[in-house]
């Protein structure tokens, strides 16, 4: 069964895409350091304190999240990410979306041609709803569509 | 957002494409956190994060160039993180070779800064707030600074007034002169939402401390109680390198970018309780919790088998740090009956601060020297993103080195013995 959410529009787009899911916050430097470099061309997440994403495939994913943490090079981290096409497509936060975080979707609107979309304040119960690999659809207006198993 | 007559001459496009694209972006992060209007910056100077040319920041430098070349520059001086390598620590020649592909862009990024006009070649360092670099800006000032450990302290220790901006979003504040006015810069956002108790048998290590309250805190701000019963009610040198270590924790474990310490840092030993909030939330950090804490770091070495290399100073050392760690591996090899630490060790430092220990101090220094430990400027944290540094054994007293490399963490007196010859609890190995 399909649940929608509805959150607030940081930086506005249309994704359709695959749930990659923390319920911890999620360490953007720890996780993104070397996405898209020699070393890691897939972008896979090397955050080893964060069992749920470590290991796990970053690019183009709605990335669901409770908030980001760690350091304040996050933002430009997620700006790299973004423009070496590594970055998630999307970031859905339960709670209102952090400094780095924003800052990170900002500069991909702004000076990148692959802007992150970033919805906030879709509650503690999306969160919880939400699971590794279900489909989610988000529109312009901040509503989030998220398939069940 | 409300702008004034010089920043809306600037969203016109008075001052070129490039500056109005930087206000535009600022005004829409601003905007994001129901901030109604910019404030200028009255900090001395800016401070960024930007210090390591790191190939996977290419993009990063590829806009530096742009911001350049459409002459949107920085309107005062600044400082910036440390670099990722220096000459003097020891690394094999893969180790080079591979430094040199990862950081293929610090020259680069160099350039760029000083066409930018950084303050000079020793700007380079997490904590330009020491007296020697000379970055300290006073109580009340308005800042656009990144780097997670010195925003905490420019807040918290200094007083001063910043949010936990992200790279390049400090450089467009400090290109702009201006900040969106939300969070930390406002007085209701510098309320504490949690009142921490310490209640712990010794005043625990500032790293295991901070690391506590960042897991418990994460982005909320922390009124601490309990901890000056140990550090008194003054600012000495002594408790700001404390407080530099714990904040800089709280900072990698969560991001925690202000605290206060009932009656001794600023706010807290002027406004008192007054600074608390009347929903906030309590916590007492007792010896167990700082055990479950350290219990639940993952140990990341990639094999087994005794340390190869051990970091100290991060966030990087002040000149009274550097002679009581002096002073602590003295007592530790004469302990352990050794003229030398036995396993490569590095402490780092702004290079500002080792030039005035090794002036200051001489025969320390070159006690220092003889034990045969490597004085950097470097960034342990970028040094060990370096693959084949990575899986080597290293350990460290540092909760932001432990979290965002595969160091395993000791406290500050095991790791003493370690690198002393002692098995980390005080025997001969």
């Amino acid at each position: 069964m399909a649940r929608t959410f509805n959150g607030r529009v940081v930086v506005p787009g249309r994704v359709d895409g695959e749930a990659l899911v923390t319920h911890t916050g999620f360490n953007t430097l720890a996780s993104l350091k070397t996405a898209g470099s020699f070393l890691n061309k897939k972008g896979v997440i090397q955050d080893h304190n964060n069992p749920e994403l470590y290991g796990k495939l970053m690019p183009g994913k709605v990335l669901c999240l409770p908030e980001t943490i760690g350091s304040t090079t996050g933002g430009m981290v997620l700006y790299c990410a973004a423009s070496m096409g590594v970055g998630p497509a999307c970031m859905l936060f339960s709670k209102k979306a952090d400094t780095r975080a924003v800052a990170g979707a900002v500069l991909t609107y702004n000076w990148s041609g692959h802007p992150i979309v970033l919805i906030d304040e879709l509650g503690d119960e999306f969160l919880e709803y939400v699971k590794e690999g279900n489909h989610v659809s988000v529109c312009e207006d901040g509503k989030v569509e998220v398939e069940g198993d | 957002m409300i702008l004034n007559e010089e920043l809306e001459a600037v969203r016109r496009g008075e001052q070129g494409e490039a500056m109005a694209k930087v206000l535009n972006t600022l005004i829409m992060y601003g905007e994001a956190f129901g901030a109604e209007r910019m404030v200028k910056i009255t900090g001395r100077m800016g401070h960024s994060v930007i210090g390591t040319g790191s190939l996977t920041w290419t993009p990063v430098f590829d806009l530096m160039d742009t911001l350049i070349g459409g002459g949107a520059l920085p309107k005062q001086s600044f400082t910036t993180d440390p670099r990722g390598i220096e000459k003097q620590v020891p690394a094999s020649i893969p180790e080079k070779a591979m430094f040199k592909l990862l950081f293929t862009n610090q020259k680069r990024m160099e350039e760029e800064w000083e066409r930018m006009g950084i303050k000079d070649r020793n700007a380079y360092t997490c904590t330009a707030y020491m007296e020697e670099v000379g970055n300290i800006p006073k109580r009340g000032d308005i800042l656009g600074w990144a780097e997670s450990s010195a925003v905490s302290y420019a807040n918290s220790v200094l007083g001063a007034r910043c949010n936990r901006n992200s790279g390049i979003l400090e450089l467009m504040s400090n290109i702009l002169g201006y900040v969106p006015e939300f969070g930390l810069l406002t007085d209701e956002g510098r309320k504490a939402d949690w009142v921490i108790e310490v209640k712990c048998s010794e005043l625990p290590e500032p790293q295991l401390l901070g690391s506590a309250i960042g897991f418990r805190c994460i982005e909320d701000v922390p009124y601490i109680k309990g901890l000056n019963a140990y550090l008194g009610n003054e600012l000495t040198q002594k408790n700001r390198d404390y407080l530099k270590d714990m904040g800089a924790a709280a900072a990698s474990n969560g991001s925690v970018g202000l605290y206060h310490v009932e009656d001794l840092t600023p706010e807290a030993a002027e406004l008192k309780e007054s600074l608390i909030r009347e929903d906030a939330k309590h916590f007492v950090i007792d010896d167990a919790e700082l055990k479950r804490v350290r219990d639940s770091y993952p140990d990341a070495w990639t094999s087994e088998g005794p340390p190869e290399m051990a970091f100290a100073g991060c966030p990087h050392f002040s000149v009274d740090q550097l002679l009581d760690w002096t002073e602590r591996l003295r007592a530790g090899l004469k302990k352990h009956g050794k003229d030398k630490v036995t396993i490569p060790t590095v402490f780092c430092a702004a290079p500002d601060v080792s030039r005035r220990f090794e002036e200051d101090y001489p025969a320390e220094a070159g006690r220092l020297k003889g034990m045969g430990v490597t004085v950097s400027g470097l960034c342990p944290l970028s040094y060990t993103s370096n693959p084949l540094v990575e899986k080597k054994r290293i350990i460290t007293a540092s909760n932001k080195l432990r979290y965002y490399s595969k160091a395993r963490f000791y406290s500050e007196k095991e790791l003493v013995d370690i690198i002393t010859g002692g098995d980390g609890h005080g025997k001969d190995i």
